[in-house]
C-alpha cells in the first residue's frame, strides 16, 4: 500500500489555482523531496496530505482520506510545519507532558535521550531557548513519536548550516528506517540532496519532475566546456547553460555520458542547478523572468 | 509455547516501547490541564483580587472602633461588617471570574492562530472537538472551581481574622461563630455559581469561543460590536428592543441579579433553590444556543491556519 496516493489532487483559492490537478504516490520507507519556487504550491500540496485543508481529487494517506478521517490519520502522521510554532509559554518539561500525555505513540524515554544530547534543560520555557534548540526540542519530540509518515516544511528556515546539518543527521541516523517515510520541503536544496530518495519539482501547482534519485544520477548529467568547444556541445541540446570560471557549464538530459566525456568531466548536476534548468528555463520561455 | 529465539530483538524492541493505549479522556484532560499552564490568570487573578481584598478588611478591621467610636468588642457589629464582607469578597471574586473568563474565551482560538502553535496542536492527535471542549470547560467549570474555593477560602479568614481581632479586644467569638453564616454563604455562593456562571452564562462563553475561531483579527470587536449594531438597527428599523432585552436578560441571570443578597435563614432555602430554574425555558434554550456556536467553532477550527 502506498503511504501516500494522489490522483487529480486540486486547490483553488477563489481564481488563484494552488494545484492544479497532481498525481502523487509515496511509498514506504522513501524520503520525498519536495522542490519548488515560493507560491509553487507545496505548502498546499503537504496541507492536503495533513488534512488540514480542504481540496478536489482523490487523495489517500496510509489508506485513509486526510480531511474525514484527520483525528485518526494524526496517530500515523506527524509534521513539523514550519520553525518556532512550538508555544513559546510552555516549559520544556510541559511539552514532554503534555505529548506523552496526548499521544499514543509517544516514547518519552526517548525524547529525553534526545535531549540529553543537547544543552537544552527541561526547565526552561520555550521563549528562553534559541531558534537552534526550539527545533531541536520539536524534532526530539517528534522522533520520539513513532509515526508512519513524517512531514516537514522548511524544518530548517532560519537555521544556521551547523543546526541544519545536525538536523538532518539526526533525522537519518536516529529516526529513519525503512518503515517510515519522510515527505520534505525545503530551499536549502544542497543539503537535502544526500538525503533525499526520491525527487519532486513543483511550480505553480503541477508537477515539472518527479523521479527517484537513482534515475536523477542516471539521466542527468552536467559537464564544463571549454569556449573553443561550446559550439559542439551545443549540438548535444544541453537544457542549460551558464558560466563559470572561464568555461561554460553544460546541463544534459538523457544524454550518453560517454559522449560528454569528450568535453570534460562529467558530474551528476546539483539539485539547485537542475532546479534551475528545469524551472528557471520555463520562466524565461514565458518571458516571466526571474 | 513459541519459540522466540531466533525472532529479530528488534522487533521485540520495539514491541517493548510501544506505550499503552491512551483512553479517550486523556487527551481532553491534558488539554485542560495545557489551558492552566497557559492561561495562569485563571487562579492567579482571583487570588490576587482576594489577597487585595483581605488586605483591605485587615485595615478596615483595625481600624474600626477609631472611625466609628464603638467598642472593638461588640460581636454583633463584627458579625455585620462579615455579612458586608462576605458578600463583597464573593462578588468581587466573581466578578474577577467573570472578566477573566470574558478574555480567555475571546482568545481561546484566535491566539493560537496568532502565534502559529495551531500547527503545533493539530499535529498532535487531538481532535477539533476535544480542544474546543477543554476550552469551554474553562469557563464553565474551571472558573467557577477555582472562584468558588478562593470565595470560600477568603470567607474563612475573613471570619478567622475578625475572631483574632475580637479575642485580642477581650470580646466573647460565641456570637460571631453561632451567628456568622459562613457555611450558609457558601452553599448560596456555589450554587448560584453553578448555575448562573456554569450554564445561564453558557451561551456567551459560547459566542465568544465561536468568534475567537472565526475572527480574522480583533475578536473583541466581532464579538461586542454585532450585539451593539443590530441591537441599534433594531431601534431605528422597528423601533422596538427585542434583541437589547435578550442580552439584557442573560447577562442579568433569570431571576435578576443572583441570591447574593441573602442574609436571613428565612429566605435561605429559597435563594437556594430559585423557584423554576431548570424549567426556564431561557436556561436550556440558552444551553441549545451555546451548544449551536460551540458545534459551529469546532467546524470553523478544522479549516483555520495560522494568520
Amino acid at each position: 500500500m502506498p503511504v501516500i496516493e494522489a490522483r487529480g489532487l486540486r486547490k483553488t483559492f477563489g481564481s488563484t489555482v494552488a494545484l492544479d490537478g497532481i498525481d502523487l504516490r509515496v511509498d514506504e520507507g522513501r524520503i520525498l523531496g519536495m522542490i519548488g519556487p515560493n507560491g509553487a504550491g507545496k505548502t498546499t500540496a503537504l496541507n492536503a496530505i495533513l488534512g488540514l485543508t480542504p481540496y478536489q481529487g482523490e487523495l489517500k494517506v496510509l489508506g485513509r482520506d486526510p480531511w474525514d478521517e484527520r483525528d485518526a490519520l494524526m496517530r500515523d502522521v506527524c509534521f513539523i510545519a514550519d520553525v518556532a510554532i512550538l508555544p513559546r509559554w510552555m516549559r520544556v518539561s510541559q511539552a514532554l507532558d503534555y505529548v506523552a500525555g496526548v499521544h499514543p505513540r509517544f516514547d518519552r524515554a526517548k525524547a529525553e535521550g534526545f535531549l540529553a544530547k543537547t544543552t537544552i534543560r527541561h526547565v526552561s520555557k520555550i521563549r528562553e531557548l534559541s531558534k537552534g534548540m526550539v527545533v531541536q526540542l520539536h524534532l526530539a519530540l517528534v522522533m520520539a513519536i513513532d509515526a508512519r509518515l513524517l512531514v516537514l516544511d522548511e524544518p530548517t528556515l532560519g537555521l544556521d548550516i551547523l543546526y541544519r546539518k545536525q538536523f538532518y543527521d539526526s533525522l537519518l541516523n536516529d529516526y529513519f528506517d525503512r518503515s517510515r517515510t519522510i515527505v520534505v520541503t525545503t530551499h536549502q536544496v544542497e543539503e537535502v540532496q544526500h538525503v533525499l530518495t526520491d525527487l519532486m519539482f513543483i511550480d505553480r501547482g503541477r508537477i515539472v519532475l518527479s523521479c527517484t534519485m537513482e534515475e536523477f544520477e542516471a539521466r542527468y548529467a552536467e559537464v564544463s566546456v571549454r569556449p573553443e568547444q561550446i559550439e559542439a556541445a551545443r549540438q548535444l541540446k544541453p537544457i542549460y547553460e551558464r558560466q563559470g570560471l572561464g568555461r561554460s557549464i553544460l546541463v544534459f538530459d538523457r544524454v550518453d555520458r560517454q559522449r560528454l566525456a569528450a568535453f570534460g568531466e562529467v558530474r551528476t548536476p546539483s539539485i539547485a542547478d537542475l532546479f534551475v534548468a528545469v524551472i528557471g528555463n520555463q520562466y524565461q520561455a514565458q518571458g516571466v523572468g526571474r | 509455547m513459541n519459540t522466540q529465539t531466533d525472532s529479530l530483538p528488534e522487533s521485540l524492541e520495539t514491541r517493548a516501547v510501544t506505550p499503552a493505549a491512551i483512553s479517550r479522556t486523556q487527551p481532553f484532560y491534558w488539554s485542560v490541564r495545557r489551558e492552566i499552564w497557559e492561561n495562569r490568570s485563571i487562579y492567579l487573578a482571583p487570588l490576587a483580587v482576594a489577597g487585595l481584598f483581605l488586605l483591605g478588611f485587615l485595615i478596615n478591621l483595625i481600624t474600626l472602633h477609631h472611625r466609628l467610636g464603638i467598642s472593638i468588642r461588640d460581636a454583633t457589629l463584627h458579625r455585620d461588617v462579615e455579612v458586608n464582607a462576605y458578600q463583597l469578597a464573593g462578588a468581587l471574586i466573581m466578578g474577577t471570574a467573570i472578566i477573566v473568563g470574558f478574555f480567555y474565551s475571546l482568545d481561546a482560538l484566535y491566539g493560537e492562530r496568532r502565534d502559529r502553535t495551531i500547527l503545533f496542536w493539530k499535529s498532535l492527535p487531538v481532535s477539533d472537538l476535544t480542544t474546543v471542549l477543554a476550552k469551554i470547560t474553562v469557563p464553565l467549570v474551571i472558573l467557577p472551581i477555582v472562584c468558588f474555593l478562593v470565595a470560600v477560602a477568603t470567607q474563612f479568614i475573613v471570619l478567622l481574622l475578625s475572631s483574632i481581632v475580637l479575642l485580642g479586644s477581650g470580646g466573647g467569638v460565641a456570637t460571631l461563630w453561632s451567628h456568622a453564616s459562613f457555611f450558609h454563604f457558601s452553599l448560596v455562593m456555589l450554587y448560584h455559581i453553578f448555575t448562573v456562571h456554569g450554564l445561564w452564562y453558557a451561551p456567551i462563553y459560547g459566542w465568544l469561543i465561536l468568534i475567537s475561531a472565526w475572527a480574522p483579527r480583533a475578536p473583541f470587536l466581532w464579538a461586542v460590536l454585532p450585539p451593539f449594531v443590530i441591537s441599534g438597527l433594531e431601534k431605528i428599523t422597528f423601533n422596538t428592543t427585542h434583541f437589547l432585552a435578550l442580552i439584557q436578560y442573560r447577562f442579568a441571570g433569570p431571576q435578576g441579579p443572583g441570591p447574593m443578597q441573602a442574609g436571613g435563614d428565612a429566605d435561605f432555602t429559597a435563594h437556594l433553590i430559585p423557584h423554576g430554574f431548570f424549567t426556564t425555558p431561557g436556561l436550556w434554550t440558552g444551553l441549545l444556543v451555546g451548544a449551536a456556536f460551540l458545534y459551529a467553532a469546532v467546524r470553523i477550527r478544522r479549516c483555520r491556519g495560522p494568520i
